[in-house]
């Protein structure tokens, strides 16, 4: 059995390995259909996006606009872009830190994105989250999640509440598949092989995919991981079928996970995708990157999500000169916007500390022991 | 063990039922009620749960709302943390407190924090329930009493009952509540039997219950250690000292007012915890007494705890190490001066 399609392993530098033999039969058999050329464009345009959005994050946080812990998506937006084309927007996704690309692609508000990391009231969390934490209710975003690995329990969790309301409660059949990212670094969490078999045990629709970019912030997949070469053995030791796919191409993103999460849809079963990447940047904006020579970036470069795409738009006849300018133009302009309005939306207000602690407003915090800070004020 | 039952006189029909009985019967009228509630956890279904708690409820709900799971605290905590954020109201069923720890990340780090991290846009209707608490010569790993370490968390709500009637009444309102609930039971009390409610009973989370009533000395306790303390009240009472007992219910919220109450009329106060005294509820209560209460006060408060200790197994170590009677009494004493 083949992969479901060939990442540039024949070249000098090969963070991943080669894969196994066992790798579940290919999803997509036969010949692909060409994707729309507006739809291509589109996704040349949400990974422009993304890539520009992420230069800019890495300038305001030099500018001490952003704060904490800022990881940076540049090289993996195929990945984003190609998933949130292949689910529909009701099926709920939940992914780890590097998380600004996903919540861009699920069609959250540059603004939204920006003001949250830079603390702001209008932030998508109202600065409560930070970087780390994106959260978006009208995309079924349910985080970003800080802890590596945790994000994954709950991803299961969340395929489990779509099947059980769907089954249970509404008595038709599932028609949602959960979507749950996670690092190749998160791949040694215990929570991940207890979901992973809890997945395969109760059924539950959950494709988990590892962007395998091949290092765990400064450790190479093969000095913190058995079997890196060939991760999706660790899915099916759990009964779980694997695949592996081109991180890098966002055509073989999309057309793998089209036929990934329908069979999951279809079978109500997970999956695990081995989605090999490479991370531009290093782990966070503090990573010298020391741990990985020129020559395996600037080769790893050549395979550029974007450049790809646009090779493909060109060959085509289907994208020119003037549209990739307007295009970049647009994009540029939309990101400064962001930046901008996100300089402009006010700090939360103090009251913000004690909101959204509980449901209630305030919480069971009563009589005395309401917080000093709101004794004799009004809680509105 | 207590073999004091208490009966709610602004409740009529009751019956006498035990522990595990009220708590069960508060799960199934809830899921009876409310499709999106749903048990899991370890032998819950086909064993019909480890203690019981569970029996009949595979029979009555089905495996699909009534879900067995591996040993696998950490994961299946994570995916009913991940359901409740969509919505679904699950209940999950951890054997003993003990092996929470394993599942710290999800059920501190998530559960709590979703709500606030999100900025109110998901929230975690859930509840966490099991046995906690020593006395069981279960040795020191299984022996928890996490209220010590839990209670410290922001985010999350933890009921804590001392009865079968509020072990109902408690369950009940801890399933509805929109908010993360930690239910500390005892398999201490499980056989306990009381006269339990019919139909839905819901006890309102922050109202502490005056068990017993007295004028020299308030004892404040919650969980099973508020049976030491009748107990010990009626050892008490022999040599006129007449305690009010205060059964907080649930730790947070903490009802400080009550406390207040009872204090200022008493002018005495003893709490008693069984969790460790270093950063605990009781020490907790202790401070926020002092504070409020610092002119009423004729002496300090005083605590009684478990020994600050590793939980030990022989039996005549293990019942010195709880906050007994015994040691209730010496603290009473003390605290009024007649010891």
């Amino acid at each position: 059995m083949s992969m479901l399609s060939e990442p540039s392993t024949s070249t000098a530098f090969d963070v991943h390995g080669k894969p196994g033999e066992r790798t579940s039969a290919p999803a997509t058999t036969g010949r692909r259909d060409l994707v729309d050329p507006a739809r291509c464009r589109q996704w040349l345009r949400d990974m422009l996006m993304i890539r520009e959005f992420e230069n800019r994050c890495m300038q305001q946080y030099q500018d001490k606009k952003i704060g904490g812990f800022c990881h940076i998506y540049i090289g993996q937006e195929a990945i984003a872009v190609g998933c949130t084309a292949a689910v529909r927007p009701n099926d709920p996704i939940v992914t780890a830190y590097r998380d600004h690309g996903h919540a861009l692609a699920r069609g959250m508000a540059a603004r939204h994105c920006m003001a949250e990391m830079f603390g702001k009231i209008g932030g998508c969390a109202k600065g409560k989250g930070g970087s780390m934490h994106m959260f978006d209710r009208e995309h079924h975003l349910y985080g970003g999640h800080g802890i590596v690995g945790a994000q994954i329990p709950l991803g299961v969790g969340l395929a489990f509440a779509c099947k059980y309301t769907d089954e249970v409660i509404d008595g038709r059949p599932n028609s949602r598949v959960a979507l749950a990212f996670l690092g190749d670094g998160a791949l040694n969490q215990g929570a991940i092989h207890e979901a992973m078999n809890l997945a395969g045990l109760l059924d539950i629709p959950c494709v988990i995919i590892c962007e395998n970019n091949g290092y765990s912030m400064g450790t190479s997949i093969h000095r913190g991981t058995t079997m890196g070469h060939d991760i999706i053995s660790k899915a099916i030791g759990y009964g779980i079928d694997g695949y592996v796919v081109d991180g890098m191409d966002v055509l073989s993103v999309y057309h793998d996970m089209s036929a990934i999460v329908e069979k999951c849809r279809r079978e109500s079963r997970p999956a695990f995708v081995d989605m090999r990447c490479y991370r531009f940047k290093g782990h966070s904006m503090s990573d010298p990157r020391k741990y990985r020579t020129p020559e395996e970036e600037n080769q790893y470069a050549s395979d550029d999500p974007i450049g790809q795409l646009k090779l493909h738009l060109e060959e085509r006849g289907e994208l020119t000169e003037a549209v990739l300018k307007e295009m970049q133009k647009e994009i540029r302009e939309e990101v400064r916007e962001s930046i901008a309005w996100a300089e402009a939306s006010p700090e939360p207000p103090m009251s913000e500390l004690y909101h959204d602690v509980f449901v209630e407003p305030h919480g069971p915090f009563n009589g005395t022991s309401l917080p000093q800070m709101l004794q004799g004020k009004d809680l509105r | 063990m207590s073999t004091v039952t208490v009966i709610d006189p602004t409740v009529t029909a009751t019956r006498e039922i035990e522990f595990r009985d009220a708590l069960r019967e508060a799960m199934s009228q809830e899921m009876r009620r409310d499709p999106r509630v749903f048990l899991l956890g370890e032998e819950v279904a086909q064993y019909n749960g480890a203690y019981k708690v569970s029996k009949g409820m595979l029979d009555e709900f089905g495996p699909r709302r009534i879900i067995d799971t591996p040993i696998s605290e950490s994961g299946f905590a994570g995916m009913a943390i991940g359901a409740a954020m969509m919505g679904l109201r699950p209940i999950v069923e951890f054997m003993s407190w003990s092996f929470s720890l394993v599942a710290a990340d999800p059920i501190l780090n998530n559960a709590p924090k979703m709500l606030y991290m999100s900025g109110g846009q998901f929230g975690c209707p859930i509840v966490f329930r099991g046995n906690d608490g020593a006395g069981g010569q279960l040795g020191s790993t299984h022996s928890w009493c996490v209220e010590g370490l839990f209670s410290n968390v922001p985010g999350l709500k933890m009921a804590i009952p001392s009865c079968p009637e509020d072990a109902k009444g408690l369950m009940t309102t801890a399933i509805r509540d929109d908010d993360p609930v930690f239910f500390l039971e005892s398999e201490r009390m499980l056989g306990m039997k009381g006269h339990v409610p019919d139909g839905d009973y819901l006890i309102p989370f922050g109202q502490a219950k005056v068990r017993r009533e007295g004028t020299d000395c308030t004892l404040v306790s919650f969980g099973r250690p508020v049976n030491f303390c009748l107990d010990a009240a009626a050892e008490l009472a022999k040599e006129g000292i007449s305690c009010e007992v205060l059964d907080m219910r649930t730790i947070r919220p903490l009802d400080i007012d009550s406390i207040v109450r009872s204090v200022r009329k008493t002018n005495y106060c003893v709490v008693v915890d069984q969790s460790w005294s270093f950063g605990s509820p009781g020490s907790e209560v202790a401070s926020q007494v002092h504070q409020h209460c610092f002119d009423d006060l004729d002496n300090f408060v005083h605590r009684v705890h478990s020994a600050d200790v590793p939980t030990p197994y022989a039996f005549n170590l293990e019942q010195e190490y709880l906050p007994n009677a015994r040691r209730i009494c010496e603290a009473v004493r003390s605290c009024l001066y007649r010891a």
